[in-house]
Order: structure tokens, then sequence, then C-alpha cells
């Protein structure tokens, strides 16, 4: 296992500084740097795996010359899950850039580019091995810096250049955060070492136990991006180079969900008031109905994604939020539940968002555009890329047999176990979380069937669509990884639950895998089999023989003679890709039945023929909904550091000497306080 | 193990062989309601064997997942009638799936019947689409909620230990307050699910108010077939759903030859009886405008909210 662990550091260091080597050689530092990244991601694979069957967790470290700082590793079973994810997220990233970056040769370094990419991707890793508070903050900040980095790498746009900057500030908000949090606990045991803060000599008293859980929440759900915190993540998420987007919404996003899972259950030790879970699953729910909401009205593909990560971190949340509930009123088995259900989610959406954002990749590199309304008819002239889209969109709808059903399934199961906590409260506050939930899911469905039907389904919506065609092999190898991935994790649940019961057992106190885990491994059945139970292997089998059955029924009753095939009646005039559903007119009833959320206003100008008010000459119609976040929780925020700025700005006469005065003044006055 | 496939295959048969019955007695109960004789009962199973004889014609527009769909919406909805229990109370499947995975095979079958909607290319079928999918939003929180309602009351999610607690009256509800109001919304959300007045209109052609015919012009033949022997297998399903958990009682709680045929005979009267009154109902509502629904369907969520509260309440 040490070996492993050396094995995936080196590749990825070889991979961050090798690309530098090769200046002028673009497509050698390709294979070189991405080439590196697979390596790297096949030993993270095993080394996941090995440290999720390890008895003992392994540990690492090197002690610095710093005080306080040590680069200790320790790789315990919920972070060899996250290694894991990162790992397999990471393999089919690499594996899918070496064919899309060539988009970038001659306009992008690919020395760079290679290099963050194994740099983002070490950190990353690094992130959930930390040991210490101190070397955490440090891989912290790298992941976030590189990312930024990567986020910018087209910065010759405007509007990438905003969305690195928005992306740097609010990280930096976030790690402001998660630096408090640390000091809580260093200030209670005088170490940055994990393994004090678990076991420290003297209990945290309650309102700094508190006063940790809200920085935390803050400081790590900036990143997660939840609501409303999330204002970034649909700049920054679809800005970056889309393999990056993939690994960005698909795993970085989700070491804060490590990282909270943590802080509260390991750090805290899983001893919570009711309100903290209550706030959790709050949070998760607002964000899972307001992040898919907001995607509904987006018509750039990857923004459409981004959206979708903070609906889906919303649905994690619920899990772990129910788990925390549950853990308050000692209801340890449902609480293992909730988490299960919860990090269960956490690896299908890290699969099944990278797929998707690849194939909105993928399509980016075969039309140039991120606008779906000038898709269409790509399922034909991209046969693979669409198969594999559809895949990540019947998954991330929820739709049985894929991963995303199996996993929001157990989400339900955890709040419909509601009933058994004592509080009459909570008992009606889950029911309606799982209402939300059947809100957001039914909502992402009618997301994902816009998303596919109007980019891949009909006529092409533009001579960009027209013209497009099949990616490279890399691409689609890197795809197709994701995919399997996805039907593998929904048809096979008894094999992961076991992997999710060891991290859940020692967090929540209690193993639930014999429980959860039915009839030879056939079904889940959680917590008994009177309660709910769920085959997906089942149901995929039922699905198929019933499809044959369909099949058959309709050779016996008429025969498969083959079909005409004839023009879609147009009402008498050719059909063109005008008369066809536009995206904006797919969600047109959703818009105004949820009028209260979107605030839209819609700017329609008409200029009349002069002989009658019944013929327009020209129209212009403009239709905005209202950045409710940005615009009254943020804009307050940033006009207060303007005006605040604005004042200072008196003091700031350009003169050096004025400066050094400043300098030693401050340098007096501190002595001063010192003494 | 024989026994099970037996019943899964006798289901099976039951299912597809009742549900164009149903679709027929509707049809036929709105006829004599509306003063006129109408076609036979038995008409929907002439009009499927003509579809399935016909040479279907597919728009050259089309890709696969208009032809894959009917399949995939046909072997959905069968395989969400296996799970409920029809005429006996065990159903072999029950271990595959409960309530929720019932709703999601459900919903399957709708994400595909939406994207074949948009994949001809003509604006009826993305309409359709469009307006397929606002409905079955606002459905889904009240189906779930009002499931959960009916769910507590019998202590499990699993549709045989529901039906086959009820049916052998075991756990008997102290007040049927809250299992009424979970029925009523459990209904309203049924005749929004299965496209029926006043919701949805099976009977319109016209681009202003059509919902699920629009997502479905474009198929003939075969096709049309099984999309129209889903559609009515989705109805089957709904109105089993409902008489067996509300009223199961007749059902077959054990393998016994006697106790199969009752539970069988019971059966088809029951869900006769309720598509009688579903035809009733499309007679005497006009269809509601599609924005207007939204106010039915709040009612749904509320009635299940409050059958919610109402059963903690009383249980104290």
């Amino acid at each position: 296992m040490t070996l492993l662990l050396a094995a995936v550091l080196a590749c990825y260091t070889a991979g961050t500084l090798l690309p530098h080597f090769l200046r002028g050689r673009p497509t050698l530092q390709n294979y070189v740097a991405h080439g590196l990244a697979c390596a790297a991601g096949l030993f993270g694979i095993a080394l996941g795996a090995a440290g999720l069957a390890a008895p003992e967790p392994l540990t690492a470290s090197i002690t610095s010359t710093i005080p306080y700082l040590s680069f200790a590793i320790r790789l315990d079973p919920l972070a060899a899950f996250f290694v894991l994810t990162i790992s397999l997220v990471g393999l089919a990233a690499s594996i899918y850039a070496l064919g899309y970056v060539t988009e970038f040769y001659g306009r992008v370094s690919l020395g760079a580019l290679g290099s963050l990419f194994n740099g983002f991707l070490l950190s990353m890793t690094l992130v959930v091995m930390a040991d210490n508070g101190f070397f955490f903050l440090i891989v912290w900040e790298l992941m976030s810096l590189l990312s930024y980095f990567l986020v910018v790498t087209e910065h010759e746009k405007a509007e990438v250049r905003y969305a690195g900057f928005f992306y740097l500030i609010m990280t930096h908000v976030g790690t402001a955060f998660i630096i408090l949090t640390f000091l809580i606990f260093f200030q209670n045991t005088g170490s940055f070492s994990f393994d004090v803060f678990r076991h420290p000599d003297t209990p945290l008293p309650q309102g700094l136990r508190t006063f940790a859980f809200i920085a935390a929440l803050i400081g790590f759900g900036t990143k997660a991006g939840i609501v409303p915190l999330h204002v970034w993540l649909p700049y920054a998420h679809p800005a970056a180079p889309s393999h990056i987007s993939a690994l960005m919404s698909g795993v970085m996003i989700k070491t804060a969900i490590y990282a909270l899972v943590r802080v509260y259950f390991d750090f805290l030790g899983g001893q919570f008031p009711w309100w903290w879970g209550f706030i959790i699953l709050v949070v998760g729910a607002v964000s899972a109905l307001l992040g898919v909401m907001y995607a509904l009205m987006e018509h750039d593909l990857k923004s459409l994604l981004a959206f979708h990560s903070v609906e889906n971190i919303g649905i994690i949340l619920m899990g772990l939020g129910a788990g925390m509930i549950f853990q308050t009123y000692g209801l340890k088995e449902f609480a293992a539940l909730g988490l299960l259900a919860g990090l269960y989610h956490t690896i299908n959406h890290a699969v099944f968002k990278a797929l998707l954002f690849l194939g909105a990749g993928s399509l980016l590199y075969a039309t140039h555009t991120r606008n779906m309304e000038e898709y269409g008819g790509l399922l034909k002239r991209m046969p693979w890329t669409g198969f594999f889209f559809l895949v990540g969109a019947v998954s991330i709808s929820a739709l049985p047999p894929t991963n995303g059903f199996v996993s929001e399934w157990l989400v339900f199961q955890s709040l419909f176990l509601s009933f058994h906590i004592p509080s009459i409260f909570l008992k009606l506050m889950l029911p309606l979380a799982a209402a939300m939930l059947a809100l957001t899911s039914v909502l992402a469905l009618a997301c994902f069937a816009k998303a596919f039907g109007i980019s891949f389904l009909a006529l092409p919506r533009s001579s960009h669509a027209r013209h497009a065609g099949e990616v490279p092999g890399s691409m689609r190898v890197g795809m197709a990884l994701l995919a399997v991935a996805c039907v593998v994790l929904g048809v096979a649940p008894m094999v992961v639950v076991p992997l999710l019961d060891r991290i859940i057992a020692p967090l929540a106190g209690v193993s639930i895998a014999d429980k959860v885990i039915a009839l030879d491994g056939w079904a889940l059945a959680p917590v008994n089999v009177e309660f709910s139970s769920l085959s997906s292997p089942a149901l995929a089998l039922l699905l198929a023989t019933l499809s044959l059955l369909g099949l058959g029924l309709v050779a016996a009753f008429g025969g498969l003679a083959k079909a005409r095939h004839s023009k879609t009646w147009g009402c008498g005039i050719n059909l063109s890709p005008r008369m066809e559903y536009t995206a904006t007119g797919f969600v047109q009833p959703i818009k105004r039945v949820f009028s209260t959320i979107y605030q839209p206003t819609v700017k329609l100008e008409q200029e009349f023929l002069e002989e009658s008010k019944y013929f327009a000459k020209r129209q212009q119609f403009e239709f905005h909904i209202e950045p409710v976040f940005q615009k009254y929780l943020y804009d307050p925020v940033v006009d207060f550091f303007l005006a605040m700025a604005g004042r200072l700005r008196v003091i700031q006469a350009g003169s050096l000497h004025l400066y050094l005065t400043y300098i030693f003044v401050t340098l007096v006055v501190l002595l001063l306080i010192a003494m | 193990m024989l026994h099970a496939v037996l019943l899964i295959v006798a289901q099976t048969i039951v299912l597809l062989a009742v549900s164009p019955f149903i679709v027929g007695l509707i049809r036929k109960v709105k006829a004599r309601l509306q003063c006129r004789r109408g076609a036979g009962v038995f008409q929907p199973y002439a009009d499927l064997a003509k579809l399935f004889r016909k040479q279907p014609v597919v728009s050259s527009t089309t890709s696969w997942i208009f032809t894959a769909t009917p399949y995939i919406l046909f072997a959905s909805t069968l395989a969400a009638g296996l799970l409920v229990p029809v005429f006996v109370s065990q159903t072999p499947l029950n271990f595959a799936g409960n309530i929720i995975a019932l709703v999601y095979l459900l919903a399957l079958g709708t994400f595909f019947l939406i994207l074949a909607g948009l994949d001809a290319g003509s604006a009826f079928g993305g309409m359709g689409s469009s307006r397929e999918a606002i409905v079955a939003s606002l459905t889904e929180p009240a189906m779930i909620l009002s499931i959960f309602a009916i769910a507590l009351t019998a202590g499990s999610t699993n549709l045989s230990t529901i039906v086959h607690k009820t049916a052998l009256l075991e756990g008997i509800v102290t007040d049927p307050s809250p299992h009424l109001m979970a029925f009523a919304a459990l209904f309203i959300v049924a005749l929004a699910e299965t496209g029926r007045v006043p919701v949805d209109n099976p009977a319109t052609h016209l681009e202003l108010t059509m919902i699920h015919e629009a997502m479905v012009l474009e198929y003939s033949g075969r096709y049309l077939a099984l999309v129209e022997w889903a559609a009515g297998l989705k109805l089957l399903v709904f109105l089993t759903l409902i008489v067996n958990i509300f009223a199961p009682w007749g059902i077959a709680t054990s393998l016994a030859p006697g106790a199969l045929g009752l539970g069988l005979a019971v059966y088809l009267v029951k869900v006769s009886g309720l598509a009688v009154v579903i035809g009733v109902i499309e007679s005497m509502f006009a269809k509601l405008r599609l924005f207007r629904v939204t106010d039915l369907l709040g009612v749904a969520f509320i009635l299940a909210l409050l059958a919610l509260v109402f059963f903690y309440v009383l249980r104290g």
C-alpha cells in the first residue's frame, strides 16, 4: 500500500514537472502529462480499494521545521473512498483529455495545462489524505489556486476572467472560515494534528462546538456550492476546459463533503444537538430545489450542468442531515443509513456529472458553441457521444436501474424512517424534505429531457450542429468508462454498500451492511425487509425481459414489417428547425408556474407595419430571470467594500516616502502595543 | 420458485388483458352519459389488433430514441404493474422494489416519452413534452407525500406488506381521516398522471388542449399500439394501486385456488367500479386550463400533508 501511495504521488508529481521540460512540443507534452495522470489514476484506484479493505489506516508523516506543521498522511476508509472517487474520475478525465486538448494546440501552452491538471489532481488527493490541519490548509489552498489557474485557461475572454476572479474571491472567503474552524480546535488542543483534534484532552465547550459547526459549514459550504454560497459555481465551472469542469464539478466540490463528514462525525465525535442536522437538511433541500430550478432556465449546457452540481450537493447534504438528526436521537442504524445514502450519492454524482461534463465538452469540441439552442439532431451525427450523454442524463434524473436512482432511493428511505424520531416537528419536516426531493428529482428529469432532447434530437438548429461529427476515440473511451461506472454502481449496490459500510461503521458506531443487504445480495432492505426493499439488478432484468416481451407481442400480433419513412407533417410546409420547440419554449410553463422564484422580466419590442397592427415588421424578445442572491445578498456587500475603498483612497498619494512613513508609524504603534 | 414464476406470468397476463377493457369501459360510460350508444367495451382490443397489423410510418427526422421509446415505455409501465399486488396480496416481485421504485419506473417511461415527443421536430410534439414535464413535476411531490401517509399507517413502504396487512385487518386504523385524505390526494394524482380530465383529455386532438396525445402524435402502427397499450396499463396500475391499498378486502391472501379465483373476480369488480367513477367524473367536469392545474395539484399536496399531520396528531 505504501508503494501504491508512492506511485500515485510520484506519477502526479512527474506529470506536474515533466511537461515544462518539453517546451515547443505540444503533442509530446499532452501524452506525457495525461499519460502520467492515467497511470496515477490507475494506481489511485488500487490505493483507494486497498485503503477500503485494509484493517488499519495507512499513516505516513514527514516532520518539518515549521512549528505545528507536519506533512502527515492518513488513509482511513473515509479518505480511501474519496481517493478512489478522485482517481476514477481523474482516470476518465485524463484519457478524455488526450483527445480533447488537441483543441488547444497553438492557443494555450500545453505544458501549463497538463502540468496544472496533474497538480490539481495531486492536491485533491492530498486534501483527503492530509492528517494535519496546517498541511490540509496548504494543499486546500493549492487546490483552490490551481483550479483558479485552470478556470482562466482561456483568459483572453472577459467573461472567463470575471468567472475566475469571482471564484478566487469566494474560495478565499471560504478558506478564511476553514482557518477559523481549525483555529477553534487548535486553541483547545494546542496542536494542528488531526489525531489530537479527534481525541482532545479537554472536550470542546458547547459554545465553541457550535461555532466550529457554523464556521465549517460556511467554509466548506462555499467550496461545495450550497445555496446561498453557490453564486460563483455556475460561472467558474463552465469557464474551465471541459475535462477540468468534470473534475471540478465531479470531485473538487466533493472534497468539501469529505471535510464536512470529517469535521462533524470525526472531530466533533458525532454528538450533535438536533438543530445541526436540521440546518444541514434545510440547506440541502433548499440547495437541491433552487439548484435544479435555476438549471432549468439555463440554455448554456455547461452552466446547466454546473447548477445541477448545486442540486446534487443538496441531495448529498439531505442524506447527511437526516443521518445527523438520527444520530442526535441515538437511532444509530438510521444515522448510518443517512450517511450511507449521502456517500453513495457522492460517488454517483462524481461519476455521472463528470460523464455529462465530458459529453458537453464533446459537443463543444464538435460544434464550438455551448448554447443549446444551436444544437439539435446531434444523435445522428455523434451517436456515441449521444448514447453516453443519455446514460448520464438517465442517471442524474434518478431513473431505474441506474446509480442515481439507487442513492436517491436510499435518501428517500432515510427520510421516511423519520417516524421513529420522538420530536413531532422533525416528524413532519423530514417527509416535507422528501416531497422537496421528489420535486427536485422530477424537475431534474424535465431538465435533462430538455438538455438531451433539444441538443441531440430533431433537426439541427444551426450550421454548427449540421456540420458536427463524432469526437476522437480517446474522448469516447473516457466517456465510456464513466458510463459503465454509472451502470455498474446502479446494478451492483451489494458490492458498494459493504465498502461504504466500512467508512460509516467507525463514524456512526454501528455496522449496517448485513441489515441493508438482504436476499443474498439481491436486494437492499434498509433497515428491515418488512419496511422497504429494492433490487436494482432484478429491476434491470425485469425491464430487459419485458422489453423483449413487447417485441415478442409485436412479432406475434402483426409482425415486424419494415417501417415506411416519411417527413414529419409540418402543416403543409416543409419542416424547418425554426418550427421546432426551443429550450426556452420547453421550460416556459415551468417558468410561469414558479414565477415567484424566478421573478422573470420579459421585454418585448415590436414594430408594426403601417397598414395593420397584426403584422409585425420587427420583433425583439428579451427574457431574464432575476439573480436574486447576487442582487440582494452580494451586491450590497460589494458596494459597501467599494465605498470603503473609495473613502480610504485619500491616504493613497503614490509617494514612496509617504508609504515608508505609514510602515514606520505602524511599526511603532505595534511595538507600543506589544510593550 | 415455480409458484413465483407462474404468479408473475399470471399477473402479467391479467394486467395486459384487462387494461384495454378498462379503457373501453370508461369510453362506454362517457358515451352513455352523453346519450350516445358508443362503441362496445371491447373496441380497444380491436383497435390494438388493427394497429399491430398496420405498417408504421416513421418520420425521417427521428433517431433510434423514437423507435425504442414504445418498448421502454411498455416495459417500464408493465414492470411497475408487476410490483403492485393485483389479485394476490403477496406479489413474488415484492422484493424488487417498493412504492418509490414504482413511482420512478413510471418516471422512466415519462422521460423517454418526453424525448420521443421532441424527436420528430414538430411543434406539437414539443408542446406535449413541455406540458407533460410541468404536469409530472407538480404531481410528484403530492404523490410522494400521500404515499408516505399511507406507508405510515401500514408501517411499511412495501406494497405487498401494506396490502396484506390491510386485507387481514392488522394494525387497524383507529381514525380513518388520514387514510381518506391520502386517498383523495392519490386519486387526484392518478387523474393527472394518467392524463384524464380535468388535467388532460384523452379524447382531444386540438393543439390547444393536448398533452399526452400531442407527445404521441407522430406514432403509428405497432409503435402506437404499444404506446396506447402502455397508457392503458398505466391507468390500470393506478386504479389497482388505489383499490388495493384503500380497499384490499377480497384479495387472495393465500395461494389456495379458491382464494385466487375469488381474488381475481373481486379485483375485476373493483377496478371496473373505479373506472366507472372516472368515466362519471370525466363527464361531469370540464378540462382545466393548463395553468389552473397547479391549483388542483396544490390541493392534492395539501391533502397529503394534512393526512400526515392528522396521523401524528391522532396518534398523539
